[in-house]
Order: structure tokens, then sequence, then C-alpha cells
């Protein structure tokens, strides 16, 4: 019997659970220099002058650099495509950007010294106007980077058809796109900035020796970190160890490298001695990469029996003050604009802008929710409009199980899908015509707490990129097997789910597979882990890799017993090849790696994916609103998962949990808000409304597992489903409770005072 | 979050610690259960020179029946408060929002006089001293001092202690004809965007407002109308009278002042007015 698809405990919990990991706060590092940066209070000034002369005779303090003292080159826009001139300096040049933009450097004997120090780094500032409402930013006189002359950084599709990534004919929007309507909906759709925060905030180590550099971040992509560091410091990548030791979660934020964590060792050699930086929760609040924050004008067009016929959606996307790769998220959003519709007509256009905010990067599931959003959310407008159950809609629209493979409009290919079943599922499971029924009876007594019903079916795109990812198994001398991999687990659960798939191929129990990660001496090529790739990736290359140790292993057998390989079979519980119908006859693994001499018992795989796959659910939500509060109680989240076939539930399950949370968090909690001046007001976790368990009801999840034909696992990504279809279902179930007073839609955070105004609104158009 | 450094004293008495307040005057300050002290030293929006740490002093937790009215040491932690059988009989009110400051870990740590001391408009204790009529008991280099509740809460996070007194004792009727907590909140950690407290006692009916203003308050025209026999849902409608709230991420001040009236209509019906 196979142990993959069973629910095993996480091997690496205990450790987590009990002392705790080693994260880069916690290694020993004897003689390291402590560096604090000191950040910008405004939003866009010009630097007059900086004093550093008290800071430098500070007790403790080593050394004070700024921005002049840096000898690397300025770092080039993280977008593709982007607007070359908006270029990131290591420390500010006679400009700051955002409130916290990094102006100076303090490195001190103690981080206690180091923060006292920084206080006494004097700052010149002249204010300068301000770019903060991205819609603004597009035609505005003030520019976030003066040398660009302009803040938008690309427009999308004018300036990919003119570099080839997209055909001319994409330039313009289709003419007649709403002939054949009857019906066109139109809204204007904030989906927020909202911040990651992660459990660990960001954190960087260096070491060098000669000219060897060990580098330990807090990454979701160590190898892409040494690339980064070698090529920064002009040495080769075998000069350059990087190591993600334990790592707290990232959701997309710690994927980039940030200047914060590649001056470290620029610090470290300038002073010849190691150094560490650990930034603060408020550091973390104000400049690990933002996520969402795009506008959206949606029109959505249908028949009046429900048919949806043509959608456009233009998209404003805030890059914040240096693009990196959330300028590039609209491109996401395109490729799942239609979601799991078959909508034939469509027209999408994004301008990314500058800003003075922080920057914004990928965040769980970067791009897409954003486009789950918007679809899910007009076609709930459009079902209202039109007076249809918004569960028929969805139903009259989605594609059929038999258009698979299915290439949207777009010109994304779905591998396959079983969309209805999921919309079936999560109705029964949720008791859907009940529920209709209470929320009836609720409206007909008019009393303050009203129900809303909100529905949510998604289709997300994991493992985007192309390209492959490592994985190797080696079998030891003494029968454990030994694993390395690309993959970059902080909270994933990698290094069970890989040695569940050894386990299922060896027969060495799970507990003697050690998984290496993380190490770029000990794994020698990787990608990482973002974008839900890593068991279709890497887990894949593990599993094959496997396969091949087996057979290796086979052919071993055979030699030493003197018989034909196709003879040779495994017998998984004695953990030994024997002959077929002799067991008497056999090796075990021990005897095998020990015979497999100088060659030993292993295989490296590079696995590389035909392509991306397809993930899709349905959830739904029921919201209790207090119409006379605005105040919304999240009563039960009803979610059907599909990420084909699953390894270990239970890690899936986790998976779905802490997405729907953090789903339903950005629906009805979070928001970074700048105040028109560019100061952040919710840059602590007092005021930045992080959800806690106390808001959520106990999720009620269901799996159903349709395999992909794109690898040979079957496997998809299930890392941001939760957070694709939780949010939709969110904000469509408050919206929904308010429909009977006469509201159309609520932006995000469906917060008491949105809700309340919205309500207030409705009563005066009465 | 690495406060600037600082004097620390740990007197092994309330005398010791007013003389310790009396040395250093208003470079000190105390430090009970810290939830409001340490965070904003951590974020160096406070720098005091000298930290008299009184968390240890047992002899100022207590709570006791006084015969007319409850006695409660300052330094009585809020879960303690929560759960004190005397309390839960005697003074529901004060048990109940006890209960429901910030989260477990602050309730743990957090102190009632700590609370009371930093009269900060959103927290929860000086609300419902506030409306049952409590009185504050200080002692200072020339000896105790009662201040009426009212006249305790003088500003933002201003109160009427000098820097030379140490809050000791919380006193408040024992009133059990009804009361109510109304606390509005996004997440249940959450200092209330606004709340109302109710507290009936001695046939007088005590209403005081969370987060409407510089300092707690007394919804005077409130209690007013009910005084001259105005219904509930009548005198809930005056609840924003004189109210000039703050506007945050959470709440404009009109959006406050509705919130006042609907919250107060709610904790008089749930008090069984």
């Amino acid at each position: 019997m196979s142990i993959l698809g069973n629910r095993v405990l996480r091997k690496e919990d205990p450790k987590f659970l009990t002392t705790g990991g080693t994260y880069v706060d916690d290694l020993p590092l004897e003689g390291a220099a402590h560096v604090v940066y000191v950040r910008s209070p405004m939003a866009h000034a010009r630097i007059r002058s900086i004093d550093t002369s008290e800071a430098v005779s500070a007790p403790g303090v080593v050394a004070v650099y700024t921005g002049d003292d840096v000898d690397l080159e300025p770092m080039p826009p993280g977008a593709p495509f982007a607007n070359p001139a908006m270029v990131r300096p290591w420390l500010a040049k006679g400009v700051v950007r955002f409130v916290g933009d990094m102006v100076a450097a303090v490195v001190a004997e103690t981080r206690e010294q180091a923060v006292d120090a920084s206080e006494l780094v004097f700052v010149d500032y002249e204010p300068l106007a301000v770019v903060i409402d991205p819609e603004a930013a597009v035609d505005n006189e003030t520019f976030v980077h003066e040398e660009a002359g302009t803040n938008v950084v690309f427009r999308i599709p004018e300036d990919f058809v003119s570099v080839g990534m997209a055909p001319p004919e994409a330039a313009t929007e289709p003419p007649g796109l709403f002939e054949g309507c009857d019906v066109v909906v139109r809204q204007r759709i904030v989906n927020q900035r909202v911040a990651p925060c992660p459990l660990e905030v960001r954190a960087a180590a260096s070491l060098w020796e000669g000219d060897h550099l060990t580098h330990w971040t807090t990454t979701q992509a160590p190898h892409a970190v040494r690339g980064s560091l070698a090529q920064t410091f002009g040495v080769g990548e075998e000069q350059v160890r990087a190591i993600a030791p334990d790592v707290g979660g990232g959701f997309g934020a710690k994927i980039g490298g940030y200047p914060e964590e590649l001056l470290v060792p620029w610090i470290a050699r300038r002073l010849d001695r190691p150094a560490r930086w650990v930034e603060t929760r408020s550091e973390s609040m104000l400049s690990l990469g933002h996520g969402r924050a795009q506008i959206q004008h949606a029109e959505l067009g249908g028949t009046r029996d429900g048919r949806l016929i043509a959608y456009k959606l233009g998209v404003i996307q805030d890059s914040g003050a240096y693009p990196g790769f959330g300028a590039f998220l609209p491109t996401m959003t395109q490729m799942m604009l239609t979601g799991v519709y078959d909508i034939t007509k469509v027209f999408f256009t994004d301008i990314s802008v500058a800003t003075n905010t922080n920057p914004t990067v990928a965040y769980r599931g970067a791009g897409r929710p954003e486009a789950t959003a918007a679809i899910e959310r007009m076609v709930d407008i459009f079902a209202a409009e039109i007076g249809m159950d918004p569960a028929e809609v969805r139903r009259k629209n989605m594609v059929g199980n038999d258009r698979f493979p299915f290439t949207t409009p777009t010109g994304t290919t779905y591998d396959v899908g079983n969309y209805e079943a999921t919309l079936d599922r999560v109705l029964e499971a949720a008791g859907y015509a009940e529920l209709r029924a209470e929320q009836r009876r609720r409206r007909g007594a008019g009393g303050p707490k009203q129900l809303g019903i909100g529905l949510s079916s998604y289709v997300e795109i994991t493992n985007g990129i192309p390209g492959s990812e490592f994985g190797s198994v080696e079998v030891l001398a003494d029968g454990r097997a030994r694993v390395r991999t690309g993959t970059s687990p902080h909270g994933q659960g990698h290094v069970t789910a890989w040695s569940q798939l050894v386990a299922d191929q060896l027969g060495i129990a799970i507990e003697d597979v050690e998984v290496l990660h993380g190490d770029t001496d000990l794994v020698p090529r990787g990608v990482g882990t973002f974008g839900s790739k890593s068991l279709q990736s890497g887990g894949v290359a593990v599993f094959q890799a496997a396969e091949q140790v087996v057979d290796k292993a086979r052919k071993l057998a055979a030699d030493l017993l003197e018989a034909n390989p196709n003879d040779i079979e495994l017998d998984k519980t004695n953990r030994r090849f024997h002959v077929a119908g002799t067991p008497s006859a056999s090796k075990t693994w021990v005897e095998l790696a020990q015979a497999s001499g100088d060659e030993g018992l292993s295989a490296e795989v590079d696995f590389a994916a035909p392509g991306p796959t397809f993930p899709f659910g349905s959830h739904l939500v029921v919201a209790e609103v207090d119409t006379e509060t605005g105040g919304v109680v999240l009563e039960r989240i009803v979610a059907v998962d599909d990420a084909g076939r699953l390894i270990n539930p239970l890690i899936a399950e986790g998976q779905v949990h802490g997405g729907l949370a953090q789903g339903a968090a950005q629906a009805l909690m979070e928001e970074m808000c700048y105040d028109d001046q560019g100061n952040p007001v919710t840059a602590n976790l007092a005021d930045y409304e992080f959800v806690s368990a106390a808001e959520l009801p106990s999720f009620e999840t269901y799996s159903m597992e349709t395999p992909t034909p794109i690898n040979p696992l079957g496997a998809k990504g299930i890392g941001e489903s939760g957070t694709i279809g939780s949010t939709p279902a969110v904000q469509n179930a408050v919206c929904d409770a308010l429909l009977a007073l006469g509201v159309r839609h609520v932006d995000m955070p469906t917060s008491p005072i949105r809700v309340w105004r919205a309500i207030e609104a409705a009563k005066g158009k009465k | 979050m690495i406060p600037a450094s600082f004097d620390y004293v740990r007197p092994g008495s309330l005398d010791e610690a007013v003389s310790a307040l009396a040395e250093h005057g208003d470079e000190a300050k105390l430090l009970a259960g810290g939830h409001s002290l340490l965070p904003l030293m951590k974020l160096r929006l406070a720098t005091p020179s000298v930290l008299v740490d009184i968390g240890r002093l047992g002899e100022l937790s207590y709570v006791n029946d006084a015969g007319d009215h409850l006695a409660i040491g300052a330094l009585t932690r809020h879960h303690d408060l929560h759960h004190d059988p005397v309390a839960m009989h005697h003074a529901p009110l004060l048990s109940f929002v006890a209960g429901r400051i910030g989260d477990p870990q602050v309730r743990h740590r957090g102190t009632i006089g700590g609370s009371i001391a930093h009269a900060d408009p959103a927290s929860d204790l000086p609300a419902a001293v506030l409306a049952l009529g409590g009185t504050l008991v200080a002692r200072g280099p020339g000896g105790d001092r009662e201040i009426p509740a009212d006249r305790f809460f003088q500003g933002f996070l201003e109160s009427a202690l000098t820097p030379e007194e140490v809050l000791t004792e919380i006193r408040v009727p024992k009133a059990t004809a009804g009361h109510a907590y109304q606390k509005f909140v996004r997440r249940a950690q959450d200092w209330a965007i606004v709340g109302s407290v109710v507290a009936r006692v001695d046939g007088r009916v005590g209403v005081a407002l969370v987060n409407v203003g510089p300092t707690p308050v007394r919804a005077d025209a409130v209690e007013t109308a009910l005084a001259g026999g105005a219904s509930a849902a009548e005198a809930a409608e005056l609840a924003a009278e004189g109210l000039e709230p703050p506007a945050d991420n959470n709440a404009t001040p009109e959006f406050r002042r509705h919130l006042a009236r609907v919250l107060t209509a709610r904790a008089l019906a749930e008090a069984g007015l």
C-alpha cells in the first residue's frame, strides 16, 4: 500500500513546537557587528545634508555609511520592461522616495548601540510634492523619479506589443466588444494594498573568509540569492554560499533580494568582520514589500438569461517607489482574467505606476487573486442586475469538462478541470437552499442583523514560471536515504512530503529519510519555493530520482544475486531486493549501498514540467452583517478545493486553512494605508488589522482530486488556492447581505465604516 | 523595538515606591503590568530615565468586600479581577469588563491600576469605573487622597495623579441591578472603536463611553434623560451629545457619534432598561 495520499504528521513540527527552529537571528556568529538602517520619515524629499558626526562617535559605533559611500551600481528595476530610469540606490542618494527609504547604515558592536546611534544621524530634508494615489500618478507633474519624466512603469498592452511580448492586434480594444449584450455592468474595484506579515521578519548575516562569502538570509530562494551576491560583489558563484536556515514564512515577499539584506555583505567586507542585520516589526511593516494594490475598472456584459459574453478589465497597478515584481503582477491578472468562465470577448489593460510608497511585490497569489476578485465580484453584480441566483450564473458559464485542455481568450491553457462539480459540492455541503431561506426570513423580519451568502469559483495558475527544479536521492551505507532539494520550504512541509515520496519508492521509513534544503553548498542547483510550484517541480524531481535509485539498486542486486534485473523485486516492507519467487535470495538497502562502491546509490533529476497546472475550486461564505454598526461576523467558510492528486492531505488542508484565513483577512480586515502625505497610518500590528483566530469560524474544507496530466504525480499546487478563493467569497457575502438595502458594492476591506457608509449612501438614494 | 536606556528600581513596599517617586519626580515612571508603558518605550515614544517597578508588590493585589463598596488593589490583574468571586458577586460589571480587555496575555499581565492611571480613553476599565461612580485612592508623600472618578480623567493620557503619587486602590459601589458593556471592535483583542458601559447603582443609571474623546466620558445627557423618566430608546438618542470624537483609521467622528447612540441603546436594553 502506498504511503502517498496519507495524512502523515509533519516531521518538522516537533522542533518548531518545542525547542524552536534556528533562524538567522539565532545563529552564533562570533564577532559580528550589528547593522541598523536609518529610514526616511518623509515620503518624498530632497536630502540637503546628512550629519553623521555624532553617530560616528557614539559608544560602540564601528561605522556609519550613507549613499555616497556605497560603491555599487544602483539596483535596476525588478520588473521586466520597466522604465529603466526607475533605479534604486542602495542607500538614498539625494532624494528619498517613501517613508522607510534607507538613508544611512549604522554599524555598532551591539544592536542596542546601533539603535541608539541611529537616532544621532541628523538628516536635513527639503520636502517635495508627493504622489500617493496611483490613479493620480498616471498623469502627474510630480515624478517619483525625476529622471524618468513619468510615473508610468509600463503600459499593457502598448509597451508589451512594442517589445514583441504581445501581437499588434492586442494593442487596441476589439471593435464591438459588448455587442450582443443585453446588460453591461460596470464597477470600480479596489484590490487594496496589504502587508505580508510573516512571523519571522527579514534578517541577513554575512561572513567573508578571504574571497569566499557565507551569507545567511531569510529567503524563499537561496540559489537566486547566491546569484545576486556573486553578481553584486564580482565573484564566482562557487565563492558564495547562501544559506536559508529555518525561515518563518514568506508569502512571496521573501523571494527577491532587498538592499537591506544585500548591503550586509558589503558592510562585512568593508569592515573585514562578520555583520548581521535583523529588522524590527515596525521596519517590516514599512519596507518589506507589500502585496496587491490594484485599482480595477471592470465591465462585464451578457444576456438577460445569464450568458456572459464580454469582459473588460482596466488595471492601475501601484508599484511603489521602486518598481519591482509588483509592477509585473498585472500580467498574472491578465493570464487568469476570465477565471472558470467561458467568456469569449475580452480586453485587458494595465498601467503600472510608481508612487511615493513602499514597493509592492508578490504576495500569496500574486496577481491571480486580483483576477479572481474582479471577475467573481462582477459575476455577482451581473447576477443581481439580471435578478438571477449567482450560483446559477456561475453554473451557466463555467468551462465544461469536455473542453480541456482549454485555451482562454488571453492565451492561457488550462490543463484539466471539473469546475461545476466543485460548485455543486460546496452548495450541497453548505446547505445552500436552507441558507437562502434563512436569508429571506431575516430580510422579511427586518432586524439589524442580516445574512449574506457569498460564492466564489476560482481557477488559478501554479508553477507558472517555466524552468526546472533539482532533486536528488541517495541511499547511505546505513540504509537511510538523503534527499537534496532545490525547493526552499519556509512552512510548507517539504521535509515530510518529500520523505513520503522517497519512502513510497524505496520502502525506507519516512523517519529514515533526511531532506537537505536551503544551503547552496549542500544543494547544487535550485529555484526555490514560490508560486505553489514545489511539489509539482521539486517534488517530482525527488520522486523520479527515487525511481532511478530503485532501478540502479535493482541492477546491482541482479549482479550480486546473479539474476536477470527483470526478475528482481523490491520488497518494500522488508526493505530488500530479491529474486521473484525466492525471497531468501535477497539484498538489503544497506548491503546494496555498501556494495555500490564509489558510485554510490544515488540519482539526480532536474525536472522541467511541460507547463503550469491550474487548481480550482468553489468557496462559500456565510456572513452576518450588523446593519446598524457595520460589523461583520463570519459564520461559515466552506471550501471545496481541487489541487489534483494529494500526496499529504493533512499538509494540503493546512495550506487551505492558512490561505482561507489570509484571504478572508484581506476581504474583511487588512489594509496598508497611507495618508495623503504618504505617512503610513497602519504601520504596526495594533493599527494594521491582522486577523486572529477569534474572527474566523471553524473551516469546513473538502477536497476533490482531479489528477493533472502535466506531471507524473498528477499533483498541482495548493499553497495559494485558499487565499484566491476565499477573498471574493467573503466580500460577496458582505455585499449579498446588503443587496436588499440597495447596496451594490463595498470595497475591501469591508470594514464597519465602509459597510455603514454604503448603507447610508443607499438610504440617501431611495 | 529597543527602549532607550533607563535606570531600574524595584521598591520592596508601597512606602518605598512613594519615596522613589519623590526622589526622581517626573523623570520616573511606575511599571506595573507594563502593557501600556513598555510598547511606548520600545517605540521610544516614552523615554523615562527611571522605572520604578511595583509589579511585585503583593500588598496592592486584592479584591475586598468593604461593606457598601468594593475595594480593589491597584495591582490586581485583569484576569484575577475577571475571575474573582467577590467581584463577580458585588461588581459584576467590573468583572465582566476586565474579561473583555485585550487578549489572555494582556489580561494576565495588565493591572486595573495601570489601566486607570494611564487614562487612555480607548481603555475599558476607566469607563466602567466612571459609570459606576467609583473613587480612586492615591498615596503620596503627604498620605492618602481620595479622588472621585468624575474628576480623575483630565485629558488625553492625563490623570489627576501628581508625579509623586501612586494609585493604590479603586473603590466602586456594589451594583448588581443590571449592567452591560457594549464593546465594538473589529478584532477581539483590539481597543474599542466605541464602547458603551451601563451600570445600575442604587436606582441611578450610570452610562459612560469609551474612545469618543480625549478622556473616557460620562454620557450626561443620557443619564439625565433617564433620571427624568425618558425611555431607554429616547435616552440613547442623546448619547452623542457634546461629544467631539476623534477620527482614525476605523472611524470618523460622525461614525463614532452614530455608534455611541447604537451601542448605548443596546447596552441599556441589555441592562434591563
